[in-house]
């Protein structure tokens, strides 16, 4: 009887991991195999015509809005970081507070960050559908996962060091900067590269705040990014080659962030290595 | 030595204002949202636009009824499949996996987490879509799709959260009940499985959340038409996906009844937020 019931759930495991493995392995294959033998250079022509469904435009503003994103999030939620483990009191209140609402910013569906920054930057604002718009959408979307690791780097540094840094008479700032910051700082960088995945990733916020014109976009014009291209391409029901190709690029640069991002919080070690 | 000090008191309140941007961002966003989708619910009615059961922008008739059944159906449908798999994924990587496979296997799952949606979307549309159709018929385009979508979604998530929950509880629990007689299955689900018990909770409400929040993997192969999900095999319309759908070319009425369908799933996701709040202090306290 006992051996029955050992089995079965023996056999239970070995399915369900069979099956997730199976089932996210045909997502990867699939993706990749239908996308890459449709990748050619035609697909990253300069501009985008009817004819040629170009995915560089979409690259280009892609890589634009990152670095507008995370130029953005990166410096506050580093020093809103400092504050949190430097300054703050433990235990105190106020801390508690900002935890519950970052938090909260975590949790809000994108669809919800869409309609905000359509509401505020596209509408109040009068920035219109453009790059701008959409980077500081992301921004505030992006800046709980900049938050959370940064503070999760900090601690991670001993207390020692800090007080080293005091006895040596350097102040607290200076102690903060030169002494506690250098070593955290692989563990931010790798909250950095988690972010650009998700700013990489995201459509639904993205839609009617920067837009779906398929230009090389400047600050205040409207772009699409390479998955609101994915979005377009299915909503105009044309094309499913190329987007199936651009899927294929898409997963090859959400993948590899993560993973290069691991690599470099393991090679530093210090600081950066800590596990959740 | 006086002006070193008034720069430390200066960068500090730099840092504390730096702080208050996220809190700043939640009230912004609570305000936008909730003042733009005032006026529709205001000339609506809120129990009309909560309990009508027809949307049909033309004729000025907005009910989101339809959608809540839509989004609620897909989630449980996606927990339902999602969750036990996910959950016993973790149990064989804590309790069943070798260590050196462990070690790749650990950083795949979170690797996974990290696939955009729209590619899960697209999957979905490519591979699930036709299978539904195949296997029982009709368009393909149906609850039991977006629920398969978001299944596979959502379970990176549920296994990573699991795994640490599993891996976080002490050894001496497993080998207590092994002294005891109990086999490494019986150790494993009747000791180890339920003293993890609220960080699965956690893990599972983290996963609802993303499922009922997800909108480009849903509108993607859910068919999206505005009826009560009577069956696995009919099209649905979510929450998410009617925004995704109509914001483009509403206007007036039409656009503010859109901004209050944000509003009723930004309070079912912050409900489900507090129920994931007060799990995790459940847990600080024991």
């Amino acid at each position: 009887m006992r051996r029955a019931e050992s089995l079965l759930l023996r056999i239970a495991v070995y399915g369900a991991v069979g099956l997730t493995l199976a089932v996210l392995g045909l997502l990867m294959l699939e993706i990749l195999r239908q996308g890459l033998p449709r990748l050619s250079w035609d697909l990253f022509a300069w501009s985008y015509s009817s004819e040629n469904q170009s995915m560089l435009p979409a690259l280009v503003n892609t890589l634009t809005m990152t670095v507008l994103a995370l130029a953005m999030a990166v410096p506050v939620g580093v020093l809103s970081a400092v504050y949190m483990v430097e300054y703050a009191h433990r235990g105190n209140r106020f801390v508690r507070v900002i935890r519950a609402f970052t938090e909260t910013l975590a949790a809000i569906p994108s669809v919800v960050y869409g309609l905000f920054g359509l509401l505020l930057f596209v509408g109040r604002l009068h920035w219109g559908y453009s790059l701008l718009s959409g980077a500081l959408t992301l921004a505030i979307m992006i800046l709980p996962v900049i938050m959370r690791t940064s503070e999760e780097a900090l601690q991670a540094v001993p207390d020692a060091w800090r007080e080293g840094g005091f006895g040596l008479g350097a102040g607290k700032l200076r102690t903060v900067f030169r002494i506690v910051l250098p070593p955290a700082l692989p563990g931010i960088f790798s909250g950095i590269l988690l972010s650009a995945g998700r700013i990489i990733g995201e459509t639904t916020a993205l839609i009617y705040t920067a837009g779906t014109v398929a230009q090389i976009a400047g600050l205040r014009q409207s772009g699409r990014t390479l998955s609101v291209h994915i979005f377009a391409l299915w909503n105009e029901g044309l094309a499913q080659g190329e987007a199936y190709a651009t899927a294929a690029v898409l997963l090859v640069l959400t993948l590899g962030l993560p993973a290069l991002s691991a690599r470099l919080s393991r090679r530093s070690g210090h600081g950066g290595g800590k596990r959740r | 030595m006086r002006r070193g000090q008034t720069f430390e008191r200066l960068m500090q309140t730099v840092f504390f204002l730096c702080a208050c941007v996220a809190v700043a961002s939640v009230i912004l966003i609570c305000i936008f949202l909730f003042s733009g989708g005032a006026p529709a619910l205001k000339e609506i009615g809120v129990l009309r636009f909560l309990t009508g059961r027809r949307w049909e922008p033309g004729r000025e008739t907005f009910g989101v009824l339809t959608m809540i059944a839509g989004s609620f159906a897909v989630t449980l449908g996606a927990v339902l499949l999602g969750v036990p798999v996910g959950i016993l994924t973790a149990v064989y990587l804590s309790f069943f996996c070798p260590p050196k496979l462990r070690r790749v296997l650990r950083p795949a799952v979170d690797l996974l987490a990290g696939i955009p949606s729209v590619v899960y979307g697209f999957f979905g549309l490519t591979v699930l879509v036709p299978a539904v159709r195949r296997l029982f018929g009709g368009s393909g385009y149906s609850v039991l799709a977006v629920s398969a979508v978001l299944a596979i979604m959502i379970l990176p998530t549920v296994v990573s959260v699991s795994e640490s929950s599993l891996s976080a509880v002490g050894d001496g629990y497993y080998e207590g009940a092994r002294a005891l007689g109990a086999g490494h299955e019986r150790s494993v689900f009747r000791v180890m499985l339920p003293a993890a018990r609220s960080g699965i909770s956690a893990a599972v409400t983290l996963g609802l959340g993303r499922a009922i929040g997800e909108s480009m993997a849903v509108v993607m192969v859910a068919g999206n038409q505005a009826i009560f999900p009577k069956s696995l095999l009919v099209g649905t319309r979510t929450l998410t996906s009617n925004i995704v759908l109509e914001m483009g070319y509403a206007a007036d009425l039409h656009a503010d009844a859109l901004i209050a369908t944000g509003v009723v799933l930004f309070v079912i996701v912050m409900l489900n937020n507090l129920i994931f709040a007060l799990l995790r202090r459940r847990r600080m306290k024991k």
